[in-house]
């Protein structure tokens, strides 16, 4: 199964607007999309169980995805390093 | 009339009526469903009616500017939407015959509670969020028609126990004067909207504000944190005046922002930017900026995987050093550590950041991270004099050690045939106490100070104003941090060197006189208050200010320093 493992750069963590966008780009794609952090994981495409990973910043999180396009779905998530992070105030 | 004191969270000023908001908690009958696949069908609607409602608000909002409201209500339309929250909803109907509205707030409490076990403040102010869309839903499924913003149908200032995005999202824009809130400080979330609105708001101004009736007379004034209830004529019409006053004053600052700001005994006083971004650029220039006092480069590092390269930044400082001409353009190097992480650069979790390996620490310490940025600001400076700060310097060493990697930077360019700066002035950020006691040893090493009054107040007082408990403690009008100004002022002084401002301090109107006095030769300021400080400098006389700089550092209490200052004040 592919996985990819990233590093959350965004200051508040995976939260509002990071995990929004996790989310809305995870259900784009057809393949189940699983967010792995320590112990806990979610489901991608669901940003309350992303919410709930609590994963702050400097959080190490892999991406699982399993199904026909999962190798699409996670190039384009792999993009959640470089995007939409709040500068901080 | 009655006073009531909270903390400044957002300057400036609201008049009028009260407005008490109360979040409504729909009241609903745990009940049974007849038939589960018609009750599913009706919380489904129900569901995809909140989330359109809060898609337009966040529509709404991004086309007024408002970012980070945005950002909140576009998550919470997601959250009506999420696939794990509609599973739970669909399965306590069908599974137990429950109503919507209870399989509803069962299933949001439960990610709310869940959010909330998670310690974390951001999560926390999600959990809110969570509990907010699912009244969002009830008021749908109920029929409610009486939304917490109904009543506001006149502009209004807001009196709440605190005040999150999805909070204001029920209130109409055009109606909201200002906030005021019970509890939280000026680092909290209302805080932070306001600002972004443009609104005054009070923090913490206690319980008692949530039982102000509705329509109560008030004048919230966001600067001096204080809510007055009832006021008196003679305190609404000395309000009135002083707004009328800032506004021509403001309008009057903007028209001279262009010329120079010359004391009216004849000194021409430096007033630059302090700049973040390349796209602050513009405003810097608009507001009058004869240079840039500060150029934070942090944000060529921030919001990325890994550190810029020597020619991403090369552009970058070549673009703002251009929009700039011949003026001065100051380019601090990296200072990141602190609060400021940067993940790429793996670095170890410290106890206690803000002591630990931050600014040029870190930069002696990583030369592959601080080579590419000298480098670059060098070819960018070739042909003009480039100005370069070190930020967080301790010791004489580290100037030392700092100024020997910029000369070798400097001959491998030149080695390499490309062009680099030759006319060269080098400087370092005084925001250390230690810097400022040996100001005069460090003076011999350096071209310019650049007092960081942010960092050398909680330095200083070892208090961090970000943090309500201390925040009182930390004052720039402090006589401690005070001394510590004038001495490095006169040992740079005494070596012919010269010392600028850019901390908050310097952009403060009322603390200008006394800075003049202290003999600060250059300030370096927020873009947005560049006018006004020079509209301030051209009514003060400086020879003058000497006496009232004495005489604050004779003070014992930073209070007696602020009346003393603001008795100064034009």
């Amino acid at each position: 199964m592919p996985q990819i493992t990233l590093t959350i750069l965004n200051r508040a963590g995976l939260h509002a607007r990071a995990a929004a966008w996790l989310a809305r780009t995870a259900r784009q794609f057809r393949s189940d999309i699983t967010v792995l952090h320590g112990e806990r994981q979610a489901s991608a495409k669901s940003i309350l169980s992303l919410l709930g990973l609590g994963a702050g910043q400097g959080a190490l999180i892999t991406l699982r995805a399993e199904g026909e396009d999962a190798d699409r779905a996670l190039q384009a998530l792999g993009r959640l390093a470089s995007h939409d992070l709040e500068a901080g105030v | 009339m009655k006073t009531l004191r909270g903390v400044p969270a957002s300057a400036g000023v609201a008049i009028g009526p009260a407005f008490p908001f109360r979040r409504l908690t729909p009241r609903f009958e745990r009940q049974r469903c007849a038939d589960p696949a018609v009750e599913w069908a009706r919380g489904e609607a129900a569901l995809a009616t909140a989330a359109a409602r809060l898609t337009a608000l966040a529509i709404r909002a991004r086309d007024q500017g408002l970012a980070q409201q945005a950002a909140v209500l576009q998550a919470q339309a997601l959250m009506l939407d999420d696939p794990e929250l509609l599973d739970a909803v669909r399965t306590a109907i069908e599974e137990h015959a429950l109503c919507a509205e209870a399989a509803l707030s069962d299933a949001a409490e439960r990610y709310a509670e869940l959010l909330e076990a998670l310690d974390d403040q951001y999560l926390a102010a999600r959990a809110a969020d969570v509990r907010d869309v699912a009244r969002r839903v009830l008021h749908v499924l109920l029929g409610l028609t009486d939304a917490p913003g109904a009543n506001l149908t006149q502009p209004a200032i807001i009196l709440a126990d605190d005040l999150a995005s999805s909070d204001i999202a029920w209130l109409d824009p055009a109606f909201m004067l200002g906030f005021c809130t019970a509890g939280g400080s000026a680092a909290s979330h209302t805080a932070i909207l306001a600002r972004e609105l443009g609104l005054p708001a009070v923090a913490g101004a206690g319980a008692e504000i949530l039982r102000i009736p509705a329509d109560t007379p008030l004048i919230l004034d966001g600067g001096e944190g204080l809510l007055l209830l009832d006021p008196a004529p003679a305190t609404f019409a000395a309000y009135e005046a002083a707004g009328l006053a800032a506004q021509s004053r403001s309008a009057e600052a903007q028209a001279h922002a262009h010329e120079p700001a010359v004391t009216r005994d004849g000194w021409r006083a430096a007033v630059l930017a302090n700049l973040s971004s390349v796209a602050g650029l513009q405003a810097a220039l608009a507001a009058g900026a004869e240079g840039i006092g500060l150029l934070r480069t942090e944000f060529l590092y921030f919001e990325r995987a890994t550190a810029p390269t020597e020619d991403e930044q090369y552009l970058a400082y070549r673009a703002i050093f251009d929009a700039f001409g011949d003026r001065s353009v100051v380019l601090r190097t990296l200072d990141a550590g602190g609060d400021k992480t940067l993940p790429y650069l793996r670095l170890p979790p410290e106890p206690n950041p803000f002591l630990g390996l931050r600014g040029l620490r870190l930069c002696l310490r990583r030369p592959e991270l601080f080579r590419p940025q000298l480098r670059a600001a060098l070819r960018a400076g070739a042909g003009r004099r480039l100005k370069i700060m070190f930020p967080m310097v301790t010791a004489v060493a580290e100037v030392r050690a700092a100024r020997a990697e910029l000369e070798n930077c400097r001959r491998a360019l030149v080695a390499e045939g490309l062009p680099a700066a030759e006319r060269l002035e080098v400087g370092i950020m005084v925001e250390a106490p230690a810097a400022a006691l040996i100001a005069d040893h460090l003076a011999a090493e350096v071209d310019f100070f650049s007092i960081g009054t942010n960092d050398l107040t909680q330095y200083t007082l070892a208090a961090d104003r970000t943090n309500a408990e201390v925040a009182d403690l930390a004052s720039a009008y402090h006589p401690a941090v005070l001394r510590l100004v004038q001495g490095v002022i006169v040992a740079a002084h005494r070596q012919g060197k010269l010392v600028a401002m850019c901390g908050e301090l310097a952009g403060d109107p009322t603390a200008l006189p006394l800075l003049l006095g202290l003999g600060v030769d250059e300030l370096s300021m927020a873009p947005a208050v560049i006018p006004l400080a020079k509209q301030v400098i051209r009514t003060l006389d400086r020879s003058a200010l000497r006496s009232l700089a004495q005489g604050a550092l004779a003070l014992s209490e930073p209070d007696a320093v602020r009346v003393l200052v603001r008795a100064a004040a034009p």
